[in-house]
């Protein structure tokens, strides 16, 4: 499938902005399942994407959770919790 | 009112006169205008921050508080709306967000007001970078501000919960 993946302040300055991605999922595409191959992909996304780290996920420009299921071009952005205001 | 005016992310100040006049416009039906505007608060005892760097997502943070808007409006007698939130680099002292509410009678206002900012904290894609004598450093999540969203009966889960982790213990 094909996704397009966003990455936020400090997430985006150790993986950069992101961008155009083709992902085969081996089980269920959900957020949870993007963000573990992700973490394959080099040592700076295994750390940035570690399972302890709170790192929130939006889902096509809404806040999802992790079992949010993820459709052939839907927009995927992980960032850090907000602090805005 | 138009939904694309009554939210504004800008790099540029605002001036908060001009916009709660602009808000209120020629109604006469109104009886109460809140506002509440947030400043970059620097050079503290706690903190020697010498500026702020905000950034957004670009649609999303739009959205976001667009349906903060309408939830709003939905629970408070609100006549009208507007949210404007600066990005960028901000230096102590300077504006960082307007959000201004109007109603009938004040109650209505102050809360939706209240509301919005509690909602905006813990929902809106921001993030904020201080600038200290040590460096540049990332602000962390506030639990408090979880809990100020939780008072209205809002799932929020920023800071704590979820994943956990570093974020969640301040």
């Amino acid at each position: 499938m094909r996704l397009s993946l966003k990455y936020f302040a400090s997430l985006r300055e150790t993986l950069g902005p992101g961008g155009a991605l083709d992902w085969q999922p081996a089980g269920e595409p959900t957020a949870e399942a993007l963000r573990a191959w992700l973490r394959t992909q080099s040592d700076a996304h295994a750390q940035a994407l570690a399972p302890g780290r709170a790192v929130r996920v939006a889902v096509d420009q809404a806040l999802a959770d992790e079992a949010t299921p993820l459709r052939d071009g839907a927009e995927v952005a992980f960032f850090p919790p907000v602090t805005g205001g | 009112m138009s939904m694309a005016s009554r939210v504004r992310i800008q790099e540029a100040d605002f001036d908060v006169g001009a916009e709660l006049a602009a808000l209120q416009g020629d109604r006469t039906d109104v009886g109460a205008v809140a506002s509440f505007v947030g400043c970059v608060r620097g050079h503290t005892t706690e903190d020697d921050v010498s500026a702020l760097t905000l950034e957004h997502y670009p649609g999303m943070t739009e959205r976001a508080i667009e349906a903060m808007i309408v939830e709003a409006e939905s629970r408070f007698g609100v006549q009208g709306a507007l949210v404007i939130h600066r990005v960028g680099r901000l230096l102590p002292g300077e504006r960082i967000v307007l959000v201004a509410t109007m109603s009938p009678h004040r109650r209505d206002a102050f809360q939706a007001c209240e509301f919005l900012m509690d909602y905006l904290k813990t929902h809106a894609p921001f993030w904020k970078k201080e600038t200290t004598p040590e460096g540049e450093r990332w602000v962390d999540a506030r639990v408090a501000d979880d809990a100020a969203a939780q008072r209205w009966g809002l799932a929020s889960t920023n800071a704590g919960g979820g994943q956990g982790g570093e974020g969640g213990a301040r």
